[in-house]
């Protein structure tokens, strides 16, 4: 692996016997929190700038931040022994609290995706489902030799797909999208053979004409026509992705500068705290803060992908790795969406936009992570 | 899994770094088709979106130049510019209009009129993001509710607007003239460029006539707005040229007197000032108020002023075309002299009729019995008629209207003032082409005394007269006296094109001035009431214009004609005779006599102006200038 040299020293470490080193007693991986760090600090100030300079607001963010930091430092001392023991429970009550979403949630907008029990805080049991479907489907397959066989992928399908298809019809297609491909990298590190890789892909683009048509909602479809034609409605559907390339498009090699962003802060671009902060970002700081992102992403990314390799069991292993490329879905459907390459739907770019559930849940993934890094045992593999 | 068979993990964990390898390359390349997308529209497309960005947010906007100040010859403002707050809004950006007027109805009071003046604009082409004005004239009050409920009313501002303001009302209504809205048609004639932020015009007057003058440059401004369209800085100001600042000959002490001496009556009084043919005083009695055609006058103030029997909108100065009557008799007499069709000795007697043949129909004097001998002169002074029946028969038409052209009857005559008639001077051609009739010797009777087809003004009448006491050298009547600018008044005041009046004996003229000076002077003058106790000469001559025509020999009995059906009183002169320093033209409608009615306010316009006012008649351009600094 390439990177693999940057964090050699680490890794030495973190290997060096049971009186390991200070980081593995905490449970922490330091290569990863720094990386963390740096994003979550240099989001916040493009956040100051999305939110048109708006301190509480940043505040409110950074003490969202520190609770997700602290929910990934809890996940982090957990042994990923118990997110095995507890993954099939857990499964069942996710998926026990999506139908209650479905039979008694609330919501705005015309989606139910809250649940408000008497006596624990609002929740969005959604989520939760995007840990706790990749727990399940590694934890159902992990007890299989793998590659699986044909059965076995065909029930982790159905692991995933309840759920997904449970969120979808709130309706929430961000967030289905991400807990359905969470669930489908888990299968696809398990080894699913490629000719049902293939067989997959085959149906998915057969599938989507019948989408289309039965699934999909007006609304959504407006999107993907949107996409392809902005201009058709340029003060309605089209306004918000003008407006957004426009944003990132003048923001040319080194951008208008930190809080000097037009789109932004004369209100051209909607949502520049939430969904489209990164025209804000590539706005104000240009190709080559987007190349910084771009480039912070990816190295959190590669380490992600390296804790995954280092893992010593199956189900570590899978769960790492769809965690990581969940991530990384996130990044690539919010840029994508934002530049106008990709139909929008809610997808925040994570650690970045403004908003507490998606953040604690990155963080939650990210503790998982370091728990399955940091919880190795000396055994010859 | 079953008990017995161990896990490959080693194997795993191979399958697992192959997949992640899968994995590593799709995230590099999908990153990949990231930056390539950012570096589509961040570098080679930055240009388009730089110009999109550009366009979102910098509107240009037009800045209308503020308009021209009017002042009097003394410096008095007559027209000035008032900030004046309206509520405007743009439709583009009101969401829900009737919503939108609806909540505006609550914050500031809006009457059924201005609604539905607003709705006709709605509808009416416009600009796009035009505000349209909904109410104006906002109280302190209802800005600040406004401002207080800005938020809730997108597309709604507050606009403050240089509206023209004339604070001397109906004093100078009908002399100035009076600004408007742009309507459609002169939409068309103007600059678009130059109007862009321009809502008004000049709708008639000096306001129309000298529009180009006082309307000025317009400016522009790049402003930042956000995405709700509104202002929120200004990026580059190209300041408007302001219109120029101008001085009238009008004094408006004289137009004032001018107003107070007709109070109550309907009338016009022409002042000039003879030396430069500027107008001192362009008086229409009743006036109105031009403040209230500014913004839109309502249908109901309208209908009650152009449906009102005194006929306030009518400008009687410029527009009244009114028989002369024997005003026009200083004019004869320097026809009849100048053609040789009367001398000053020629005597005749008067019996106090007239006619063109033995039995045949008489033309009567105004005076029963008549005047008995008299000569030019005498005929002048007491008006008399027989005189000119007689003299008007030996000229015949086409001399009278040859020299009644050279006064500027019959034409417009003025280098600037707009909207003036041009009256009649009959001719065998006019006849013939108005009446399909030829000219009848009857016709040239009543000619010679300004009546029957011959038409004037007031303002021709103070013309004509003006001439007279310039002894036959021309100064277009005119309003306009400087230019406060780099500007020079020669070059926005049209070229004379009068030449002063020849006559064969230049004498003539002080001849038919002395016979006005009789008029006021003499001991049978018509208006020698009017001059009684003067400390200076003054020439004049009385008239009376019939309004409907007697039958004949039907007694005149004043008393029993309706007020209404009185005769106009008229009168003309100037003073002093030898160096005529003013004069004016009167008409009091249903006035009764010239010499009872129309000469004493004359006399006091005359006195007005060469003894109280007559510090103030040296040019004042350059002691206002002064009293500015």
């Amino acid at each position: 692996m390439a990177a693999g040299g940057l964090f050699d020293q680490a890794e030495n470490h973190s290997l060096s016997g049971p009186g390991r080193g200070f980081w593995s007693v905490l449970h922490i991986d330091p290569v990863l929190l720094v990386l963390l760090l740096i994003l979550i600090a240099g989001g916040m100030v493009v956040l100051f700038s999305g939110a048109d300079q708006n301190l509480a607001l940043v505040k409110a963010q950074g003490l969202r931040m520190g609770v997700a930091l602290v929910v990934m430092l809890v996940f982090a001392q957990l042994d990923p022994a118990v997110f095995r023991r507890w993954a099939p429970w857990l499964y069942l009550a996710g998926v026990l609290s999506l139908v209650a979403v479905l039979l008694f949630g609330v919501g705005a907008k015309g989606a139910q995706r809250w649940l408000a029990l008497p006596g624990l805080p609002r929740f969005q049991p959604s989520e939760l489902m995007k840990l706790l479907v990749p727990m399940m489907a590694a934890w159902y397959l992990s007890r299989r030799f793998l590659p699986p066989r044909l059965r076995y992928v065909a029930v982790s399908f159905v692991i995933v797909l309840l759920p997904m298809a449970m969120i979808m019809i709130q309706p929430d297609l961000g967030t289905s999208l991400l807990v359905g491909s969470a669930g489908i990298f888990v299968i696809f590190f398990a080894g699913m053979s490629w000719k049902l890789i293939s067989a997959f892909f085959a149906l998915v683009s057969v599938s989507a004409p019948l989408m289309w048509f039965f699934v999909m909602r007006d609304y959504q479809k407006q999107r993907v026509l949107t996409l392809l034609d902005p201009q058709s409605d340029p003060l309605g559907a089209g306004w918000n992705i003008i407006q957004s390339k426009t944003a990132i498009g003048s923001g040319g090699m080194d951008g208008k500068g930190w809080l000097q962003g037009t789109q932004s802060h004369l209100e051209f671009l909607p949502e520049s705290h939430t969904d489209f902060i990164v025209a804000v970002l590539a706005e104000e700081f240009g190709f080559l803060g987007m190349l910084c992102l771009l480039g912070l992403y990816l190295l959190i990314i590669f380490r992600c992908l390296y804790i995954a390799a280092m893992a010593q069991d199956s189900f570590s292993r899978v769960l790492a790795g769809a965690l990581t490329m969940t991530f990384f879905i996130y990044i690539f459907v919010n840029v994508g969406m934002v530049s106008g390459l990709l139909p929008i739907v809610g997808v925040p770019l994570p650690l970045v936009s403004y908003g507490g559930t998606s953040s604690v849940t990155l963080m939650a993934a990210f503790g998982v992570l370091m728990s399955i890094h940091t919880h190795r045992r000396m055994i010859s593999a | 899994m079953p008990w017995g068979e161990f896990k490959d993990t080693a194997a795993e964990r191979r399958l697992f770094q192959r997949r992640a390898v899968v994995m590593l390359t799709l995230v590099v390349a999908l990153t990949g088709i990231l930056v390539a997308r950012m570096y589509q529209l961040q570098l080679v497309e930055h240009e388009i979106y730089t110009t999109l960005s550009d366009k979102n947010r910098v509107q240009v906007q037009s800045v209308a130049p503020p308009r021209g100040l009017i002042y009097d010859r003394n410096g008095e403002l007559l027209a000035e510019n008032r900030p004046v707050f309206s509520v405007t809004l743009v439709p583009e950006l009101v969401g829900d209009m009737d919503q939108a007027l609806a909540s505006l109805g609550q914050l500031v009071s809006v009457s059924e009129e201005d609604l539905e003046r607003f709705r006709r604009r709605l509808e009416e082409r416009r600009r796009p993001y035009q505000a349209l004005p909904l109410r104006y004239d906002l109280n302190e009050q209802e800005i600040a509710r406004l401002a207080v409920h800005r938020h809730e009313l997108p597309g709604v501002e507050v606009a403050a607007e240089l509206v023209r303001y004339y604070p001397h009302g109906e004093l100078t209504a009908h002399a100035l003239g009076y600004v408007g809205r742009i309507n459609r048609e002169e939409l068309q004639r103007i600059d678009p460029v130059n109007y862009a932020g321009t809502n008004y015009i000049g709708k008639s007057g000096v306001e129309r006539f000298y529009e180009e003058l006082l309307h000025g440059q317009v400016g522009y401004e790049h402003v930042e707005t956000n995405a709700r369209g509104r202002t929120l800085r200004v990026l580059e100001r190209q300041n408007p040229v302001p219109g120029e600042d101008i001085e009238l000959h009008m004094d408006l002490r004289m137009q004032r007197l001018a107003h107070e001496l007709l109070d109550g009556r309907r009338g016009a009084i022409v002042a000039v000032e003879p030396s430069t043919g500027g107008l001192l005083a362009l008086a229409s009695v009743p006036g109105f108020d031009a403040n209230q055609f500014v913004t839109g006058i309502s249908v109901d103030a309208y209908r009650e002023l152009s449906q009102s029997r005194d006929n306030p909108l009518f400008n009687r100065a410029l527009r009244g075309q009114y028989p002369p009557g024997s005003t026009l008799k200083p004019m004869l007499a320097v026809a009849g002299l100048d053609s040789g069709a009367t001398t000053r000795d020629k005597t005749i007697w008067d019996p106090g009729y007239f006619r063109l043949q033995s039995g045949g129909r008489p033309w009567r004097d105004w005076k029963r019995g008549g005047h008995g001998w008299v000569d030019l002169k005498d005929s002048v002074a007491q008006s008399c008629d027989i005189y000119f029946y007689e003299m008007a028969v030996e000229m015949g038409v086409d001399t009278m209207h040859d020299y009644l052209s050279k006064f500027g009857f019959g034409e417009d005559a003025t280098l600037d003032v707009s909207g003036a008639l041009s009256g009649i001077v009959p001719s065998r051609d006019w006849k013939r082409a108005v009446h399909n009739e030829p000219w009848y010797p009857g016709d040239s009777v009543n000619l010679g005394i300004g009546q029957g087809f011959m038409l004037a003004t007031p303002l021709q009448l103070a013309t004509a007269t003006s001439v007279i006491a310039n002894r036959g050298t021309w100064s277009e009547p005119r309003l306009l006296k400087g230019v406060m600018g780099d500007v020079t008044v020669d070059e926005v005041l049209p070229r004379q094109t009068h030449e002063s009046i020849t006559l064969q004996n230049p004498d003539t003229w002080e001849f038919v001035a002395d016979a006005m000076a009789e008029v006021m002077h003499g001991a049978k003058g018509t208006a020698r009431g009017a001059a009684r106790g003067a400390s200076y000469r003054m020439a004049g001559k009385t008239g009376t214009a019939q309004v409907f025509s007697l039958a004949e020999d039907e007694e005149y009995e004043e008393e029993e004609i309706r007020e209404r059906l009185r005769d106009h009183a008229l009168f003309v002169g100037f003073a002093p005779v030898n160096t005529p320093k003013i004069a004016v033209a009167v008409i009091v409608e249903n006035g009764g006599s010239g010499s009872g009615t129309a000469a004493p306010v004359a006399r006091a316009m005359f006195d007005a102006w060469l003894l109280d006012y007559s510090d103030n008649q040296a040019p004042v351009v350059a002691s206002r200038a002064e009293e500015q600094d």
